[in-house]
């Protein structure tokens, strides 16, 4: 049979983790930092399953000359095809700053992680080298928490399958003082069952073996069969058994597998990369369908960010003279299920989202 | 006592099971003894227990593999083959015709099963002769009672399933991607042999949902008939009819879990639908195939009267009075560790409601010792085949009838 029960790992789990009197103290100040700061649009990084605040923040950097100049030879109003690794990190800094106010940009990052810890960055490989998360950003995000005091090794990029990383350009590596990246394949799943509602699954071992906290790195992405694909789906690739959860617009599994508690007590943060987009014919890579939106879409809130995400998207979609995702029949709503009372992921309603705008200079 | 499970999560007898039992036949364990008392039973069971032993041995090799290692990917090549049933969409998507489900999958996606996967527009199944588990059961085991009984059985599975009911006992296998599980390539002429070797007259494809490998099962029965072996499948029937004819049309003998009578129950707790259940039942009726129906009976969820009363009713009206129908005891497991083993009352008061409908042939399963294994001449009422789990007692049908009254009793008696 199978090993113990899930809930009592993951009582076990954040048992340990509020022993030390010093967690208690930090944790009590938070606590009352998190009860004062409700309503403020500042939000708090969340380190437990807790109810979402009462107002969410988004945070929206776009860099028009991300890939440079546009390039008048092409026509191109988005420049040439590759990131400049100096503006992204630069646009990285805006999209987080723009969350979470800090003097100094490794600053941010020290409110998210501490010296210690153990960093996961789940990233988004399926769509191969065309619409993956960009290695370029996920390198620049390694940067910020190498200042914030993470040590190299204890940083691990992965996804649900090392070939799936190679082909989207990431370098395999583990061992050594190193950032780690590899599959799940390369580890395996828990052999417990973690459920929640509809969903029960094994969890991925670098989640449960290898992160005290999880960072979110997924692409915006037009989905055949969940409208969008953003930081909520994007967990799909921490469970073993993603295809049972397709069908019905993935709805309420996507929100059922984000209510995981082994994933709730580790996310801190979602940084959604649409440098490249997709507004259509997702989740895989189609050229013709791929937008090059320079934009990070950061936020701690993974509902207010989704939302936010597919309005953007809606909004592309009109430009090109699409229909509406509703329209089509494939509106996301699995968005309104993480919201809800069961679930309490996040914020969906625009009244209780601020959204941050900014453009790099 | 350890409940024995199958495909359908069905706690059936005293014994490990399945999947499970698989797997303790292949860490060497001996099963559960229950030994009859008499000398040809005793004899019939020492063999069936040193086959048992003896296809330990040659299975080491799954139990040897490492749970989760790194994936052999140069070696799953071999595992691959195009699937049988699908059409090809635009934008290299295809739309699998296997089940009811019709999965429309994208490239480099996978359908529900988890088994099969869209290469550049063509879909692959992913588990030819990737066996997960194989052991030599009792063909009681499956169960099948009116087919060869006392005979044994070379049962195996791959990984994956088209549906995800949330009681499965083998949800390990089932609800799993082939690369997750320790799997042995075992092509369908190696299968065959295996059969042969462990004295099994039998092929049976069962323990996870043998619809997802009816490329594996179409080529495994092929090379056993060639060799003189029959071929059974233990199914929860979710499958188009063009698949059904081809896969199913190669089986000597057939088992459905009909899991409810109720669309709801399907949707919910299986994730599936019963009106394409209940095709299959009729295609197979007219296709002549020897089949049986497992009813798994889980209390407040499918044990209502009315439930019992449709079947029933649906059974007699659509397949007649002569198909065996098993009520099976449900043991908690998976996503349903909350509701309580079956009360014995429950499969009881199911079996009356059945036979009160005129169903000649009602069984109740998973509750070793009760009157209701066995078998009784729907005329004279003698007993005719006596069971305990998966021991036959006595068998006393000569010549496909009933030796007292002379009236036929259906099934496959004698090899």
């Amino acid at each position: 049979m199978e090993g113990f029960p899930a809930r009592e790992k993951v009582e076990a789990m954040c048992k340990e983790r509020t022993t030390s009197r010093r967690e208690f103290l930090r944790n009590c100040v938070a606590g009352a930092v998190a009860i004062n700061t409700a309503g403020q649009s500042t939000p708090s990084f969340p380190g437990r399953a807790v109810a979402p605040p009462a107002r969410s923040r988004v945070s929206i950097a776009r860099d028009p000359l991300l890939r440079g100049a546009p390039r008048r030879e092409t026509g191109s109003s988005q420049g040439g095809n590759r990131v400049d690794p100096t503006r992204i990190l630069v646009l990285l800094d805006q999209a987080v700053h723009g969350i979470i106010n800090a003097g100094d940009p490794s600053g941010a990052w020290t409110k998210a992680v501490r010296p210690g810890q153990r960093v996961g960055l789940k990233v988004n490989t399926l769509g191969g080298r065309g619409l993956s998360t960009n290695v370029l950003l996920v390198e620049a995000i390694c940067e910020r928490l190498r200042e914030a005091g993470i040590k190299a090794s204890d940083i691990v990029i992965w996804d649900r399958d090392s070939e799936e990383l190679e082909r989207a350009g990431f370098r395999i590596r583990s061992g050594g003082n190193q950032v780690q990246c590899y599959g799940t394949d390369r580890v395996g799943y828990s052999d417990y069952l973690a459920s929640f509602g509809s969903v029960g699954s094994r969890l991925s071992k670098i989640l449960i073996e290898r992160c005290d906290v999880l960072i979110n790195v997924p692409v915006l992405k037009d989905h055949d069969g969940a409208g969008v694909t953003i930081a909520l789906k994007n967990m799909y690739g921490v469970i073993h058994n993603p295809n049972k959860y397709h069908p019905d617009g993935c709805n309420p599994y996507i929100a059922d597998v984000n209510a995981l508690p082994e994933l709730r007590c580790r996310l801190r943060l979602h940084i959604c990369d649409a440098t490249t987009a997709c507004f259509e014919g997702g989740p895989g890579f189609k050229p013709q369908f791929a937008w090059r939106a320079n934009t990070l879409i950061v936020s701690t809130d993974p509902v207010a960010l989704d939302y936010s995400g597919w309005q953007m998207i809606e909004r592309k979609r009109a430009a090109e003279g699409l229909k509406t995702l509703t329209a089509e029949g494939r509106a996301p709503n699995y968005i309104a299920t993480a919201a809800d009372a069961r679930h309490r992921l996040g914020n969906n309603d625009p009244r209780r989202i601020t959204v941050v705008e900014t453009q790099v200079a | 006592m350890i409940p024995e499970r199958s495909s359908c999560g069905i706690s059936e007898t005293q014994d490990c099971a399945g999947k499970n039992e698989a797997s303790c036949a292949l860490r060497g364990e001996q099963l559960p003894a229950r030994w009859p008392l008499d000398r040809r039973s005793f004899l019939l069971k020492a063999a069936s227990l040193g086959m048992a032993g003896g296809a330990c041995q040659i299975l080491q090799p799954l139990r040897a593999m490492p749970g989760w290692a790194e994936p052999a990917r140069e070696n799953d090549a071999r595992f691959i083959v195009e699937a049988r049933f699908y059409r090809k969409l635009a934008n290299k998507k295809i739309k699998c015709k296997l089940c009811p489900r019709e999965c429309v999958v994208g490239d480099r996606e996978r359908g529900y099963c988890g088994v099969r996967e869209n290469r550049g527009g063509v879909y692959y199944s992913l588990v030819h002769s990737r066996v997960c588990a194989a052991h030599v059961d009792p063909v009681e085991k499956k169960p099948l009672f009116h087919y060869l009984p006392g005979s044994l059985a070379f049962s195996l599975a791959t990984a994956g399933c088209n549906v995800n009911c949330k009681f499965c006992q083998n949800w390990d296998i089932s609800q799993a991607r082939p690369e997750q599980i320790p799997a042995e390539y075992i092509p369908p002429k190696r299968v065959a042999e295996l059969a042969a070797q462990w004295k099994c007259p039998t092929i049976a494809y069962t323990y996870s949902e043998p619809v997802v490998f009816s490329e594996f099962l179409m080529d495994a029965a092929d090379a056993g008939h060639e060799a003189g072996i029959r071929s059974v499948v233990i199914s929860n029937g979710y499958i188009q009819e063009e698949a059904l004819r081809a896969a199913y049309g190669k089986m000597d003998a057939v088992k459905i879990d009909l899991k409810a009578f109720s669309e709801s129950y399907y949707q919910k707790v299986v994730v599936g639908e019963l009106k394409p259940v209940l095709d299959t039942l009729v295609t197979l009726r007219k296709m002549g195939k020897w089949t049986e129906i497992v009813y798994l009976v889980v209390p407040t969820l499918n044990d209502s009267d009315a439930e019992f009363n449709g079947l029933a009713r649906w059974v007699k009206g659509n397949l007649g009075i002569d198909v065996p129908l098993h009520f099976i005891q449900f043991h908690p497991d998976y996503l349903l560790k909350n509701l309580p083993i079956t009360p014995v009352s429950t499969l009881e008061r199911a079996r009356r409601i059945a036979m009160a409908e005129g169903l000649h042939f009602v069984y109740i399963g998973n509750v070793p010792g009760h009157p209701a294994e066995n078998t009784y001449c729907p005329q004279c009422k003698h007993l005719l085949v006596e069971r305990a789990g998966f021991e036959i007692r006595q068998m006393l049908i000569r010549k496909d009838a009933c030796p007292f009254c002379k009236r036929k009793i259906p099934g496959v008696w004698h090899a």
